[in-house]
Protein backbone atom coordinates (compact mmCIF):
# COMPACT_ATOMS: atom_id res chain seq x y z
CA UNK A 1 0.00 0.00 0.00
CA UNK A 2 1.37 3.64 -1.08
CA UNK A 3 1.54 5.39 1.74
CA UNK A 4 0.03 8.47 0.72
CA UNK A 5 -3.26 6.68 -0.76
CA UNK A 6 -3.49 5.43 2.84
CA UNK A 7 -2.79 8.87 4.30
CA UNK A 8 -5.75 10.03 2.25
CA UNK A 9 -7.75 7.59 2.87
CA UNK A 10 -7.52 8.21 6.86
CA UNK A 11 -8.06 11.68 6.29
CA UNK A 12 -10.92 10.98 4.64
CA UNK A 13 -12.42 8.97 7.54
CA UNK A 14 -12.09 11.57 9.71
CA UNK A 15 -13.74 14.10 8.04
CA UNK A 16 -16.54 12.09 7.05
CA UNK A 17 -16.80 10.53 10.41
CA UNK A 18 -16.77 13.84 12.87
CA UNK A 19 -20.03 15.16 10.89
CA UNK A 20 -21.98 12.01 11.27
CA UNK A 21 -20.55 11.86 14.94
CA UNK A 22 -20.85 15.69 16.49
CA UNK A 23 -24.62 15.80 16.75
CA UNK A 24 -25.02 13.01 19.16
CA UNK A 25 -22.44 15.02 21.15
CA UNK A 26 -23.00 18.30 21.05
CA UNK A 27 -26.75 17.99 21.30
CA UNK A 28 -26.80 14.40 24.12
CA UNK A 29 -29.29 15.31 26.77
CA UNK A 30 -30.33 18.95 25.34
CA UNK A 31 -33.92 19.76 24.87
CA UNK A 32 -33.60 22.06 21.90
CA UNK A 33 -36.50 24.49 21.15
CA UNK A 34 -40.04 23.50 19.61
CA UNK A 35 -39.90 25.07 16.84
CA UNK A 36 -36.01 23.11 16.11
CA UNK A 37 -37.18 19.77 16.97
CA UNK A 38 -40.06 20.21 14.52
CA UNK A 39 -37.55 21.13 11.71
CA UNK A 40 -36.21 18.12 12.49
CA UNK A 41 -39.01 15.68 12.73
CA UNK A 42 -39.10 17.57 9.03
CA UNK A 43 -35.69 16.52 7.87
CA UNK A 44 -36.10 12.81 6.89
CA UNK A 45 -38.87 13.53 4.69
CA UNK A 46 -37.49 16.58 3.61
CA UNK A 47 -34.21 14.37 2.74
CA UNK A 48 -36.05 11.67 0.80
CA UNK A 49 -37.34 14.24 -1.61
CA UNK A 50 -34.34 15.93 -2.39
CA UNK A 51 -32.46 12.47 -2.44
CA UNK A 52 -34.84 11.26 -4.81
CA UNK A 53 -35.19 14.09 -7.28
CA UNK A 54 -33.28 15.12 -9.45
CA UNK A 55 -31.01 11.85 -9.23
CA UNK A 56 -33.70 9.06 -9.91
CA UNK A 57 -34.28 11.18 -13.62
CA UNK A 58 -30.24 11.06 -14.19
CA UNK A 59 -29.45 7.49 -13.33
CA UNK A 60 -29.16 6.65 -17.36
CA UNK A 61 -28.68 8.95 -20.50
CA UNK A 62 -31.78 8.00 -21.40
CA UNK A 63 -33.85 9.47 -19.40
CA UNK A 64 -37.36 7.47 -19.63
CA UNK A 65 -35.32 4.64 -17.83
CA UNK A 66 -35.56 7.09 -14.34
CA UNK A 67 -39.19 8.00 -15.26
CA UNK A 68 -40.18 4.53 -15.84
CA UNK A 69 -37.99 3.57 -12.89
CA UNK A 70 -39.91 6.01 -10.74
CA UNK A 71 -43.16 5.31 -12.04
CA UNK A 72 -42.55 1.62 -11.04
CA UNK A 73 -41.49 2.56 -7.47
CA UNK A 74 -44.40 5.19 -7.03
CA UNK A 75 -47.13 2.63 -8.13
CA UNK A 76 -46.15 0.20 -6.09
CA UNK A 77 -45.26 1.71 -2.41
CA UNK A 78 -49.00 3.39 -3.25
CA UNK A 79 -50.09 -0.05 -4.10
CA UNK A 80 -48.69 -0.65 -0.12
CA UNK A 81 -46.15 -3.14 -1.80
CA UNK A 82 -42.77 -3.20 1.06
CA UNK A 83 -39.72 -1.80 0.61
CA UNK A 84 -37.83 -4.62 -0.86
CA UNK A 85 -40.60 -5.47 -3.21
CA UNK A 86 -40.70 -1.97 -4.30
CA UNK A 87 -36.66 -2.46 -4.87
CA UNK A 88 -36.67 -5.64 -6.79
CA UNK A 89 -40.10 -4.82 -8.50
CA UNK A 90 -38.51 -1.59 -10.41
CA UNK A 91 -35.61 -3.60 -11.33
CA UNK A 92 -37.47 -5.97 -12.77
CA UNK A 93 -39.61 -3.34 -14.94
CA UNK A 94 -35.91 -1.90 -15.54
CA UNK A 95 -34.70 -5.26 -16.73
CA UNK A 96 -37.56 -5.92 -19.34
CA UNK A 97 -37.55 -1.91 -20.38
CA UNK A 98 -33.89 -2.44 -21.30
CA UNK A 99 -34.23 -5.52 -22.82
CA UNK A 100 -37.06 -4.14 -25.02
CA UNK A 101 -35.28 -0.89 -26.11
CA UNK B 1 -46.61 -5.97 26.93
CA UNK B 2 -44.28 -5.63 29.88
CA UNK B 3 -42.60 -9.25 28.87
CA UNK B 4 -42.56 -8.06 25.02
CA UNK B 5 -40.05 -5.30 26.50
CA UNK B 6 -37.86 -7.55 27.85
CA UNK B 7 -35.38 -9.10 26.02
CA UNK B 8 -36.01 -6.73 23.53
CA UNK B 9 -32.34 -6.07 21.60
CA UNK B 10 -31.76 -9.64 19.82
CA UNK B 11 -35.41 -8.50 18.13
CA UNK B 12 -34.52 -5.09 17.73
CA UNK B 13 -31.22 -6.50 15.74
CA UNK B 14 -33.00 -8.79 13.66
CA UNK B 15 -35.40 -6.07 12.71
CA UNK B 16 -32.73 -4.02 11.84
CA UNK B 17 -31.27 -7.04 9.77
CA UNK B 18 -34.18 -6.81 7.97
CA UNK B 19 -34.66 -3.41 7.22
CA UNK B 20 -31.03 -3.28 6.12
CA UNK B 21 -31.71 -5.55 3.25
CA UNK B 22 -33.05 -3.32 0.48
CA UNK B 23 -29.62 -1.12 1.00
CA UNK B 24 -27.64 -3.99 1.19
CA UNK B 25 -29.15 -4.79 -2.48
CA UNK B 26 -28.45 -1.35 -3.81
CA UNK B 27 -25.51 -1.30 -2.37
CA UNK B 28 -23.77 -4.74 -4.43
CA UNK B 29 -24.14 -2.84 -8.07
CA UNK B 30 -22.39 0.26 -6.36
CA UNK B 31 -19.85 -1.16 -4.81
CA UNK B 32 -19.29 -3.19 -7.15
CA UNK B 33 -18.37 -0.56 -9.60
CA UNK B 34 -16.38 1.27 -7.49
CA UNK B 35 -14.06 -1.41 -6.72
CA UNK B 36 -13.78 -1.90 -10.54
CA UNK B 37 -13.00 2.12 -10.96
CA UNK B 38 -10.59 1.44 -8.22
CA UNK B 39 -8.81 -0.75 -9.75
CA UNK B 40 -8.75 1.16 -13.03
CA UNK B 41 -7.61 4.07 -11.02
CA UNK B 42 -4.34 2.23 -9.83
CA UNK B 43 -5.24 1.72 -5.94
CA UNK B 44 -4.39 -2.08 -4.70
CA UNK B 45 -7.24 -4.61 -3.29
CA UNK B 46 -5.93 -3.75 0.09
CA UNK B 47 -6.26 0.47 -0.28
CA UNK B 48 -9.78 -0.49 -2.05
CA UNK B 49 -11.39 -2.39 1.06
CA UNK B 50 -9.61 -0.12 3.75
CA UNK B 51 -11.13 3.02 1.86
CA UNK B 52 -14.86 1.57 1.47
CA UNK B 53 -14.09 -0.01 5.49
CA UNK B 54 -12.73 2.95 6.74
CA UNK B 55 -15.38 5.64 4.70
CA UNK B 56 -18.36 4.12 4.01
CA UNK B 57 -19.53 6.92 2.02
CA UNK B 58 -20.40 5.76 -1.56
CA UNK B 59 -20.65 9.72 -3.37
CA UNK B 60 -17.37 10.70 -1.50
CA UNK B 61 -15.11 7.65 -2.56
CA UNK B 62 -16.25 8.15 -6.27
CA UNK B 63 -15.31 11.43 -6.45
CA UNK B 64 -11.85 10.87 -4.92
CA UNK B 65 -11.22 7.83 -7.54
CA UNK B 66 -12.06 10.62 -10.38
CA UNK B 67 -9.51 13.21 -8.83
CA UNK B 68 -7.01 11.29 -7.83
CA UNK B 69 -6.85 10.66 -11.58
CA UNK B 70 -6.77 14.10 -12.14
CA UNK B 71 -3.54 13.89 -10.00
CA UNK B 72 -5.60 16.52 -7.65
CA UNK B 73 -3.57 16.49 -4.33
CA UNK B 74 -4.60 15.04 -1.18
CA UNK B 75 -5.75 17.84 0.98
CA UNK B 76 -7.91 18.50 -1.66
CA UNK B 77 -9.58 15.53 -1.88
CA UNK B 78 -9.95 15.55 1.65
CA UNK B 79 -11.41 18.75 1.61
CA UNK B 80 -14.16 17.68 -0.67
CA UNK B 81 -14.69 14.86 0.77
CA UNK B 82 -15.60 17.11 3.63
CA UNK B 83 -17.88 18.75 2.13
CA UNK B 84 -19.81 16.64 0.34
CA UNK B 85 -20.53 14.62 3.21
CA UNK B 86 -21.41 17.25 5.39
CA UNK B 87 -24.85 16.55 5.20
CA UNK B 88 -24.87 13.42 7.44
CA UNK B 89 -24.46 16.34 10.12
CA UNK B 90 -27.85 17.32 9.17
CA UNK B 91 -28.78 13.94 9.07
CA UNK B 92 -26.93 13.04 12.64
CA UNK B 93 -29.22 16.24 14.35
CA UNK B 94 -32.68 14.68 13.34
CA UNK B 95 -31.79 11.31 14.34
CA UNK B 96 -30.46 12.12 17.47
CA UNK B 97 -34.05 13.15 18.46
CA UNK B 98 -35.54 9.74 17.99
CA UNK B 99 -32.81 7.63 18.94
CA UNK B 100 -32.57 6.56 22.75
CA UNK B 101 -30.02 4.96 24.46
CA UNK B 102 -28.49 6.05 27.41
CA UNK B 103 -25.02 5.22 27.13
CA UNK B 104 -23.18 7.30 24.93
CA UNK B 105 -20.89 5.10 23.71
CA UNK B 106 -23.25 3.10 21.63
CA UNK B 107 -23.96 6.31 19.51
CA UNK B 108 -20.51 7.55 18.91
CA UNK B 109 -19.37 3.85 17.56
CA UNK B 110 -23.01 3.50 15.96
CA UNK B 111 -22.75 7.48 14.27
CA UNK B 112 -20.30 6.06 12.16
CA UNK B 113 -22.34 3.85 9.99
CA UNK B 114 -25.01 6.63 9.00
CA UNK B 115 -25.37 7.13 5.53
CA UNK B 116 -28.17 8.52 2.99
CA UNK B 117 -29.47 5.04 3.07
CA UNK B 118 -29.31 3.80 7.03
CA UNK B 119 -30.78 7.88 8.04
CA UNK B 120 -33.72 7.19 5.89
CA UNK B 121 -34.98 3.83 6.54
CA UNK B 122 -33.73 4.58 10.33
CA UNK B 123 -35.52 8.50 10.61
CA UNK B 124 -38.99 7.04 8.56
CA UNK B 125 -38.92 4.23 11.39
CA UNK B 126 -42.77 4.23 13.14
CA UNK B 127 -40.58 3.18 16.46
CA UNK B 128 -38.59 4.71 18.31
CA UNK B 129 -35.03 3.35 16.89
CA UNK B 130 -32.66 1.64 19.58
CA UNK B 131 -28.83 0.72 19.26
CA UNK B 132 -29.74 -3.04 18.49
CA UNK B 133 -32.14 -1.75 15.61
CA UNK B 134 -29.41 0.61 14.23
CA UNK B 135 -26.67 -2.18 14.97
CA UNK B 136 -28.40 -4.70 12.57
CA UNK B 137 -29.41 -1.84 9.95
CA UNK B 138 -25.67 -0.55 9.93
CA UNK B 139 -23.81 -4.00 9.86
CA UNK B 140 -25.95 -5.76 6.99
CA UNK B 141 -25.40 -2.76 4.70
CA UNK B 142 -21.49 -2.16 5.14
CA UNK B 143 -20.80 -5.68 5.17
CA UNK B 144 -22.36 -5.25 1.11
CA UNK B 145 -20.25 -2.31 0.75
CA UNK B 146 -16.93 -3.33 2.04
CA UNK B 147 -17.25 -6.98 0.33
CA UNK B 148 -18.89 -6.01 -3.03
CA UNK B 149 -16.16 -3.20 -3.21
CA UNK B 150 -13.29 -5.49 -2.34
CA UNK B 151 -15.42 -8.43 -5.50
CA UNK B 152 -15.32 -5.57 -7.94
CA UNK B 153 -11.52 -5.14 -7.42
CA UNK B 154 -10.97 -8.84 -7.62
CA UNK B 155 -13.04 -10.14 -10.37
CA UNK B 156 -12.67 -6.81 -12.31
CA UNK B 157 -15.76 -6.70 -13.70
CA UNK B 158 -18.96 -5.41 -12.73
CA UNK B 159 -22.48 -7.19 -13.31
CA UNK B 160 -23.60 -7.64 -16.71
CA UNK B 161 -24.39 -4.48 -18.69
CA UNK B 162 -28.09 -4.59 -18.40
CA UNK B 163 -28.38 -5.84 -14.90
CA UNK B 164 -26.39 -3.13 -13.92
CA UNK B 165 -28.36 -0.38 -15.72
CA UNK B 166 -31.65 -2.13 -13.79
CA UNK B 167 -29.96 -2.19 -10.59
CA UNK B 168 -28.90 1.78 -10.57
CA UNK B 169 -32.55 2.44 -9.89
CA UNK B 170 -32.50 0.21 -6.44
CA UNK B 171 -31.40 2.68 -4.23
CA UNK B 172 -34.10 5.42 -5.70
CA UNK B 173 -36.95 2.77 -5.61
CA UNK B 174 -35.79 2.22 -1.67
CA UNK B 175 -36.53 5.94 -0.99
CA UNK B 176 -39.60 5.83 -2.42
CA UNK B 177 -40.62 2.70 -0.83
CA UNK B 178 -39.70 4.48 1.85
CA UNK B 179 -41.70 7.73 1.66
CA UNK B 180 -44.58 6.95 -0.13
CA UNK B 181 -46.18 5.45 2.79
CA UNK B 182 -45.73 9.12 4.78
CA UNK B 183 -46.80 10.51 2.09
CA UNK B 184 -50.33 8.80 2.26
CA UNK B 185 -50.94 9.60 5.86
CA UNK B 186 -49.86 12.99 6.01
CA UNK B 187 -50.27 16.14 3.04
CA UNK B 188 -47.34 17.74 5.18
CA UNK B 189 -45.35 14.70 4.11
CA UNK B 190 -45.63 15.41 0.93
CA UNK B 191 -45.04 19.37 0.59
CA UNK B 192 -41.91 18.70 2.43
CA UNK B 193 -40.77 15.86 -0.06
CA UNK B 194 -42.01 17.96 -3.08
CA UNK B 195 -40.21 21.50 -2.22
CA UNK B 196 -37.26 20.01 -0.84
CA UNK B 197 -37.06 17.58 -4.59
CA UNK B 198 -38.10 21.14 -6.29
CA UNK B 199 -34.91 23.22 -4.66
CA UNK B 200 -32.45 20.32 -5.35
CA UNK B 201 -33.91 20.27 -8.98
CA UNK B 202 -33.46 23.57 -9.24
CA UNK B 203 -29.71 23.97 -7.87
CA UNK B 204 -28.93 21.01 -9.49
CA UNK B 205 -29.48 22.49 -13.14
CA UNK B 206 -28.31 25.68 -12.24
CA UNK B 207 -25.16 24.74 -11.30
CA UNK B 208 -24.97 26.91 -8.35
CA UNK B 209 -24.51 24.65 -5.58
CA UNK B 210 -22.32 21.55 -5.57
CA UNK B 211 -24.17 17.99 -4.32
CA UNK B 212 -23.36 17.76 -0.90
CA UNK B 213 -24.41 21.89 -0.38
CA UNK B 214 -27.76 20.99 -2.72
CA UNK B 215 -29.18 18.20 -0.82
CA UNK B 216 -28.39 20.30 2.62
CA UNK B 217 -29.74 23.24 1.60
CA UNK B 218 -32.79 22.30 -0.31
CA UNK B 219 -33.72 19.75 2.75
CA UNK B 220 -33.30 22.91 5.46
CA UNK B 221 -34.91 25.31 3.51
CA UNK B 222 -37.83 23.07 2.68
CA UNK B 223 -37.95 22.02 6.45
CA UNK B 224 -37.61 25.17 7.80
CA UNK B 225 -40.67 26.61 5.48
CA UNK B 226 -43.01 24.04 5.98
CA UNK B 227 -42.35 24.03 9.71
CA UNK B 228 -42.95 27.81 9.73
CA UNK B 229 -46.29 27.72 7.67
CA UNK B 230 -47.60 25.20 10.21
CA UNK B 231 -46.91 27.10 12.99
CA UNK B 232 -48.39 30.44 11.31
CA UNK B 233 -51.58 28.27 10.47
CA UNK B 234 -51.57 26.81 14.25
CA UNK B 235 -51.60 29.97 15.59
CA UNK B 236 -54.35 31.62 13.55
CA UNK B 237 -56.26 28.71 14.25
CA UNK B 238 -55.35 28.18 18.12
CA UNK B 239 -55.79 31.69 18.98
CA UNK B 240 -57.41 31.77 22.26
CA UNK B 241 -57.24 28.18 22.80
CA UNK B 242 -54.09 27.82 24.88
Amino acid sequence: MSSHIVWMIIGMAAVTYIPRLLPFVLFKGKELPGFVQGILKNVPYATLGALIFPGILLINEDIWFGIIGAAAAFLAALLGANVIVVVLGSIAVLSVYSFLV
Amino acid sequence: MAELAVGKPYGEYRKGVQSGISIAIGYAPIALTFGLLAKTTGLSIGETALMSLLVFAGAAQYISLSLLSLGTGIFEIVLTTFIVNIRHFLMSTSLNEKWDDGRAANKVILSFGITDETFSVAAVREEKVTSGYMLGLISVSYASWVICSGLGHLIGASLPQTLQESMSVALYAMFVGLLVPSMRKSAKVVFLAALAACFNTIFTFTNTLSTGWAIVLATLLSAVIVEWIENVKNRHRGQGHE
